[in-house]
């Protein structure tokens, strides 16, 4: 069951990925500016590890997931993606023709548990199409490797002749998974798989990820944007900011000690389901920067409650204040900002 | 859906109709009792000869008549003869034809068998060339219903080709075929066909014209179609259950086969039913202007083309029945699109 | 305003169906409580729980096939000599005169998704203007200035010029501050606002929630929060309503719900929410099973299979009306004797 083992090194190295969508007027379709959804992205993913992309909507999490798919082509950077021979390729450079085989080591888990199945398949169908499409050809030897899957996620073999429809939010994104991993993918891009679902069933999907992670080795890329969604199920956390990775550090540390002002604002604006703690939020001021037309300097510069004046000037770059801790701001090293106590 | 469908009460009903419609279309030499160019100037301008069901037990029969010329008017007047009977009878022999063009036959629904030649039945009465307007309307019902059919099969095919072409390709291809579109629609419809019908040579034979006409009025038939195609190759691309067979390593062509495909059939179909009653009508509006089909070709715009001229009509009434099945074949079609439509919709509850 | 003890809108037994070709929906059945003025009543549970309809109903602006078949809904009259009048808008016509005057004048709404509560071919001015002088004897220009007045006092820059705007042309923070805007213009005295912040980013949630508890204390007003997101409920209201498949299973003030609950689906639910105080990477406890569908409805407490507590024979029995558990707190749930 488990994927065989590449060897050392990490999974996935992510190395400067730009993606620039063009703004076109006109009869001629003239480039008037590009919208710089991600720009200059870093980051890299070990074996079995949860790396969690977080931010707010334009923040470019979920297009540097579909760069990383290949569901988008990149504008620039390197996605070096350790297959499972052992071979490394840069997934960013490979022709369409070639991403085939390695699509079978790159699943995704979508968001929407309605759109992302074709109400008029069956579970056999569903979960049992990459099986199909990648040489299983015996409809026997599909029906059995489906039925595995979906015990694997918690659901009874005997669905696997029943339509989408049958079944509730929670249970069709148990069967997204099955398909996800109908073909033994080492990496999993989960793109906000419980933002979609109701509260009561977010945990069961959550422990259903988790558990699947221990038991198949897998290595998850969680895009989310909720922060106490993601401190379940990540072990590091990388927080974007108009498509820049702004923080990015361990978990526990991330929560416990954030080093960047957007960080400790984004904590603190996530209401806790607790009365007694109707703490003094920190309330930002203004607006998200518009990705076509970003601020001079540190893009958090206009909202940020701490900024200097070289804040405005110079664009501060990704550095580590400590061993795995990376931070992009002029005073990463002087501020001491509040994270939230356990 | 059939489930959906069927508790569409007026779409059954419309399909029903539409089917009854198209078994006279496949056989209306049966339904039909004379050949649709039988003419006798003798008989010209009959009115509907009334059917009497009983005479003494179930004995359908027709009144014979007696014609004379009225020597003011110049008009026929015809009398029924209460004392001449004239017995009809089911499933008659008459003139021969072959039943769906392949198994020789001569009976038909009703007739009057073996019976002196005057005595002739005329159901809906006849035309100015004596010709029983009834066995007309069935061959006329053939001619229309089936041109409907073809022009909304290659309309089907020009617009599902094209419409997809345009939403999965998008870009170019659609930018070109929208603009195509949309010059075609604005294009006013009547000028067009006229300009094309009087561009057919007049030595072509009927079939000939017959098909040129489809071709014509599939012409605008197709933009309506490769819109809807279109559309929802457009939404559908967006779904996410399409990525995901794309990250799966489907091919193109697999995912518009097993995916797009059967994700819009039912649209297309309700789309279908809906331009079908568009067609018929271009077809009759287009032979009633004397711009469609023309003697001796058979239609419902030829039939009612004789219904043009006021003082006939004044006179023999009886000529404009044939608006009558135009009506209750269009209706029908738009009742069973309109629930076609509905249970393919997985959004109307 | 000091609380009188008197609530400004109580709602007793309310009970919403709707009545599609497939069956009956009992999409609120049997709802009760009481909105007090100055203070924020939460209506908390997860989809299909009818805390929508049930702001709907308030207002009478249930779509068809469902209509209110039993309960009442009344709303204490505003100043006049009789303090104690009423009017119930559950027997009101949903047509009719009186409960548009109601609508927008006593009682304003605040939608999940502001886009589609503002017409796109209207500035935002226009309808803001209208909606003023359809409640008020103010004319144009001093309609307009109360508009102004109210996109300044929910935080829009540049009021004056942004009144000629459409909703489409701001963003969504700004769409949700011009909603708020044009439903507080009349001054209601209360604001029901359903799932307000769903739709927006967290910091942008932030500064919602802040507006709306600011202007709350500034207008005075009560203010009924219909929402999923128990995080939301714990810093915006100070009693909850916890629904579940049309039923108010608990309800109490919030310190009471979130600290001591009762109910065996609010306990499940709190314990089952991921939270950001939690330690990294521990398993969450879960509710087992998923929300039935409204058409299939367990019999009895429509809680109970999935209750980890579930009693045989009696929770598929019967339903459990509301039992006292705690000073204001009742829940509906047949481990609560019921008192004598």
């Amino acid at each position: 069951m488990t994927p065989p083992d590449p060897g050392p090194g990490p999974l996935l190295e992510v190395k400067g990925l730009r993606k620039y969508f063009p703004i076109r007027k006109g009869v001629f379709r003239k480039v008037l500016g590009h919208v710089r959804a991600v720009d200059d992205v870093s980051f890299s993913l070990d074996r079995s590890e949860t790396l969690a992309l977080v931010g707010e909507s334009g923040c470019g999490k979920t297009t540097t997931s579909r760069c990383i798919l290949r569901a988008l082509s990149p504008t620039q950077g390197r996605i070096l993606f350790r297959t499972g021979e052992g071979a490394v390729v840069d997934v960013a450079r490979l022709p369409k023709s070639q991403l085939r085989p390695l699509r079978r080591q790159m699943q995704m888990i979508f968001q929407d548990p309605f759109s992302s199945l074709n109400p008029r398949k069956t579970l056999l169908d569903i979960v049992g199409e990459p099986l199909l499409v990648n040489g299983m050809r015996s409809r026997r030897e599909r029906a059995e490797r489906v039925a595995e899957l979906l015990r694997l996620v918690g659901l009874r073999p005997e669905y696997m002749r029943r339509f989408p429809h049958a079944f509730s939010g929670g249970q069709r994104q148990r069967i997204g998974i099955a398909r996800a991993l109908a073909l033994n993918p080492s990496l999993v891009v989960a793109d906000e798989p419980v933002s979609a679902l109701d509260v009561s069933v977010q945990a069961q999907i959550l422990n259903l990820m988790v558990d699947l992670q221990a038991q198949l080795g897998l290595t998850y890329l969680f895009v989310a944007h909720d922060l106490s969604v993601v401190k379940h199920v990540s072990d590091r956390v990388a927080v974007m900011y108009v498509g820049k990775i702004v923080e990015l550090a361990p978990t526990e540390r991330l929560f416990d000690a954030p080093r960047h002002p957007y960080t400790e604002a984004l904590l603190s604006a996530v209401p806790k389901p607790d009365p007694r703690l109707r703490a003094q939020r920190i309330v930002l001021q203004g607006e998200v920067a518009d990705p076509a037309n970003p601020p001079s300097g540190c893009y958090f510069h206009p909202r940020c409650p701490y900024a200097v004046p070289i804040c405005r000037t110079e664009r501060p770059r990704l550095e580590a204040v400590a061993p795995g801790h990376l931070v992009s701001c002029h005073r990463a090293r002087e501020l001491s900002l509040r994270g939230v106590g356990a | 859906m059939w489930w959906r469908f069927r508790r569409h009460k007026l779409a059954m009903v419309g399909s029903v109709v539409v089917l009854l419609f198209y078994g006279v279309v496949l056989f209306a030499d049966f339904f039909a009792y004379a050949a649709p160019t039988a003419s006798e100037a003798q008989r010209s301008l009959l009115p509907p000869q009334p059917l009497h069901w009983l005479d003494g037990g179930f004995r359908p029969h027709v009144y014979g008549f007696s014609g004379r010329r009225d020597p003011v008017t110049l008009k026929r007047v015809y009398t029924p003869d209460p004392a001449k009977k004239i017995p009809v009878r089911f499933f008659a022999r008459g003139f021969e034809y072959r039943l769906l063009g392949l198994i020789p036959a001569d009976r038909h629904l009703v007739g009057v068998e073996g019976a002196a030649a005057e005595e002739t039945l005329f159901l809906l009465g006849t035309d100015e060339q004596g010709r029983d307007l009834w066995s007309r309307l069935m061959y006329g019902t053939r001619t229309s219903l089936t041109i409907g059919l073809l022009g909304v099969t290659i309309s089907l095919v020009l617009g599902v080709l094209l419409g997809g072409v345009s939403g999965f390709c998008g870009g170019g291809f659609d930018t070109v075929i929208q603009r195509v579109i949309e010059i075609l629609r604005s294009i006013p419809t009547i000028p067009l066909w006229l300009g094309l019908a009087a561009a057919l040579p007049s030595s072509w034979t009927v079939g000939q014209v017959y098909f040129a006409i489809t071709l014509i009025i599939s012409l605008i038939g197709w933009t309506e179609l490769a819109r809807v195609v279109r559309g929802r190759f457009l939404s559908l691309r967006e779904e996410e259950f399409v990525m995901a067979a794309e990250l799966a390593g489907s091919s193109q062509a697999r995912i518009i086969l097993t995916h797009l495909v059967p994700s819009f059939s039912s649209h297309i179909i309700a789309a279908t039913t809906l331009a079908l009653p568009a067609m018929i009508i271009s077809e009759t509006s287009l032979s009633f202007l004397g711009l469609g089909l023309r003697p001796p070709a058979v239609s419902w715009g030829v039939l009612l083309q004789q219904a043009q001229n006021v003082q006939a009509l004044a006179i023999s009434p009886w000529l404009l029945t044939p608006a009558i099945p135009v009506i209750v074949v269009i209706l029908a079609f738009n009742f069973m699109g309109d629930g076609l439509r509905d249970a393919a919709d997985p959004y109307g509850h | 305003m000091p609380t009188d003890g008197r609530p400004i809108l109580e709602v007793r037994e309310l009970r919403t169906y709707f009545f599609p070709e497939e069956g009956t929906v009992k999409a609120v059945d049997g709802a009760s409580f009481e909105v007090f003025p100055g203070r924020t009543l939460g209506i908390v549970g997860e989809s299909g729980c009818g805390k929508s309809v049930t702001a709907k109903s308030i207002l009478r602006i249930v779509e068809r096939p469902g209509r209110i078949v039993g309960g009442a809904i009344h709303l204490r009259r505003e100043g006049g000599t009789d303090p104690a009048a009423t009017i119930d808008l559950a027997t009101l016509d949903p047509a009719g005169l009186e409960i548009r005057h109601i609508r927008g004048g006593d009682i304003a709404l605040v939608f999940q998704e502001p886009m589609t509560s503002f017409s796109p071919v209207h500035s935002i001015g226009n309808q803001m203007v209208e909606m003023i002088r359809v409640h008020t004897r103010l004319d144009k220009a001093a309609a307009r200035e109360r508009a102004v007045e109210m996109l300044r006092l929910v935080g829009i820059p540049r009021p004056d010029r942004r009144i000629d705007e459409y909703a489409f042309q701001l963003s969504g923070g700004l769409r949700q501050r011009a909603m708020i805007a044009l439903a507080l213009s009349c001054h209601p005295r209360i604001l029901i606002a359903d799932e307000p912040t769903t739709a927006l980013d967290v910091t942008t949630q932030a500064q919602i929630l802040d507006l709306l508890r600011h202007l709350q204390a500034q207008e005075r007003m009560a203010v009924v929060l219909i929402t999923h997101n128990l995080g939301v409920v714990a810093e915006m209201c100070d009693e909850v309503v916890v629904m579940y498949l049309g039923r108010v299973v608990e309800r109490g003030p919030v310190d009471a719900i979130f600290h001591a609950p009762k109910h065996p689906y609010t306990r499940a639910l709190l314990r089952s929410i991921p939270s950001i105080r939690a330690s990294v990477r521990t398993k969450l406890p879960t509710i087992a099973g998923s929300i039935p569908h409204p058409y299939n409805r367990p019999p009895g407490c429509p809680f109970h299979p999935r209750c980890p507590d579930v009693i045989r024979g009696v929770c598929d029995r019967s339903e459990p009306g509301p039992r006292p558990v705690g000073p204001g707190q009742t829940a509906s749930c047949f481990l609560y004797e019921e008192s004598p």
